[in-house]
């Protein structure tokens, strides 16, 4: 589903991470791992095509969905909104195309664990919530493959329990899924594969001379 | 993955851009009130003589409103650029260009109608006589989308900057000129009993080339910022 050779992407001119390789089937997780300024999220913005690759081959069979850092939430809009925007620009599952706007998000919140926020507006949202609120995308979206961006930060226990129940659902029905973290957070009893990223900064020339 | 028709994508945009701009209509007041100071400010400043204000009445309206337009044209993208939302809309696989048309007709509809609804009321301060003040209406009805249009571009162009805003006033106004040259001289005509028919016409096809073609340019500079 993801195929990926020596890639690795320069800004101004330096390398952000040691080439990589790995291969991604369906039904698998990988795990990046690194330390913090490595290049996981610039890793994961060029698999999901925000940025164009430097140098080796990218080869994404399937439209990836990324949940990046930024939750993409609108202050201004409540929960139930600003979901159900989503749902109706990004579009939904083909199994749920049978139920109204309303009802789909409602399921979505109460699944997500927002049920008690749902009318409230963005901006009073916890950063735990946000997150859920983030992830919620990966409920009602179908996309394969997932490129999830640090997805335990800020979640509590119930939170990262319930997060490796979607994944582990989703990987079940064949989709796979990259996942990144800094270390001390990691999936639970997952059957992955890790790449271990290195930062390509101090490895230039500069640091030879 | 069903993912929803271009048509259903554009309108669901659209209905977000309205609301928001509803949640936070104080804000989307600031650019006609500046809109009404600047152009009060004229009598006060050059005297309140009937038949200067007359004169410099079309000039007048219409800087102000391009002042006015380009106070609001910073946050045309910058909240969603921001809160990683331009970057979701991008991924969604919707054409970047739709994302573009929505904004850019939900920037006219908060920012330039209200300016167009507002102008017999400038008209009337300024003493514009009434032969001008239907001709003032009809240029700033076909010539607000112009600055929407053109002022995406600069928007998107910007949108990756700190500190955007000076740049796009620089990068837009110049653009602009043409613009405001043929509609003050559509107003002027009016008021001396000349046929303006031309220069609205130009702003007209100037519109159209710049609705087919903006969005476009938009698409284009947003993916620039975005990488």
């Amino acid at each position: 589903m993801l195929s990926v050779s020596e890639l690795s992407f320069e800004r101004y001119f330096e390398r952000v991470f040691e080439p990589v390789s790995f291969e991604l089937h369906a039904g698998s997780l990988l795990l990046v791992t690194g330390a913090n300024g490595c290049g996981k999220t610039t890793l994961l913005r060029v698999l999901a095509g925000l940025l164009e690759p430097s140098e080796g081959e990218l080869l994404v069979r399937k439209h990836p969905l990324y949940a990046g850092h930024e939750p993409a939430i609108k202050d201004d809009l409540s929960v139930e909104e600003n979901i159900r925007f989503m749902m109706r620009f990004m579009g939904r599952r083909n199994s749920e195309t049978g139920r109204t706007d309303e009802e789909l998000s409602q399921s979505v919140i109460a699944k997500i664990g927002l049920a008690a926020v749902a009318q409230q507006e963005g901006r009073t949202l916890s950063a735990g919530q946000r997150k859920r609120c983030c992830l919620s995308r990966l409920l009602f979206c179908d996309e394969a493959l997932w490129l999830l961006d640090e997805p335990y930060s800020n979640l509590d226990h119930e939170g990262i329990v319930m997060l490796d129940g979607i994944v582990r659902e989703h990987l079940g029905t064949g989709g796979c899924c990259v996942m990144t973290s800094h270390g001390s957070l990691r999936p639970e009893g997952f059957e992955l594969q890790e790449c271990f990223l290195r930062s390509g900064r101090h490895s230039s020339t500069w640091a030879a001379a | 993955m069903s993912r929803p028709a271009l048509t259903t994508a554009f309108v669901a945009l659209l209905r977000r851009d309205l609301l928001l701009a509803y949640r936070r209509r104080a804000e989307l007041l600031q650019p006609l009130l500046f809109l009404l100071v600047v152009v009060t400010l004229f009598p006060l400043g050059v005297g309140p003589s009937p038949q200067l204000l007359a004169n410099i009445a079309p000039g007048v309206i219409w800087i102000a409103a391009l002042l006015a337009t380009v106070l609001s044209l910073d946050s045309l993208f910058r909240s969603d650029y921001e809160d990683g939302t331009l970057e979701q809309m991008v991924l969604s696989g919707q054409p970047l260009t739709l994302i573009a048309l929505a904004r850019i007709v939900a920037h006219w509809l908060i920012a330039g109608l209200p300016i167009v609804l507002l102008s017999p009321l400038l008209a009337v301060w300024m003493n514009l006589p009434d032969a001008g003040v239907p001709v003032l209406l009809k240029s700033l009805a076909i010539g607000t989308p112009v600055l929407s249009l053109i002022g995406a571009i600069g928007g998107a162009l910007t949108v990756s900057l700190k500190r955007g805003g000076q740049l796009l006033s620089l990068l837009v106004f110049p653009l602009y000129v043409p613009l405001l040259i043929l509609a003050t001289s559509a107003v002027s005509s009016a008021v001396a009993g000349l046929p303006y028919s031309g220069q609205l016409g130009l702003i007209l096809a100037g519109m159209i080339a710049a609705l087919t073609l903006a969005p476009f340019a938009t698409a284009a500079a947003l993916k620039l910022s975005l990488s």
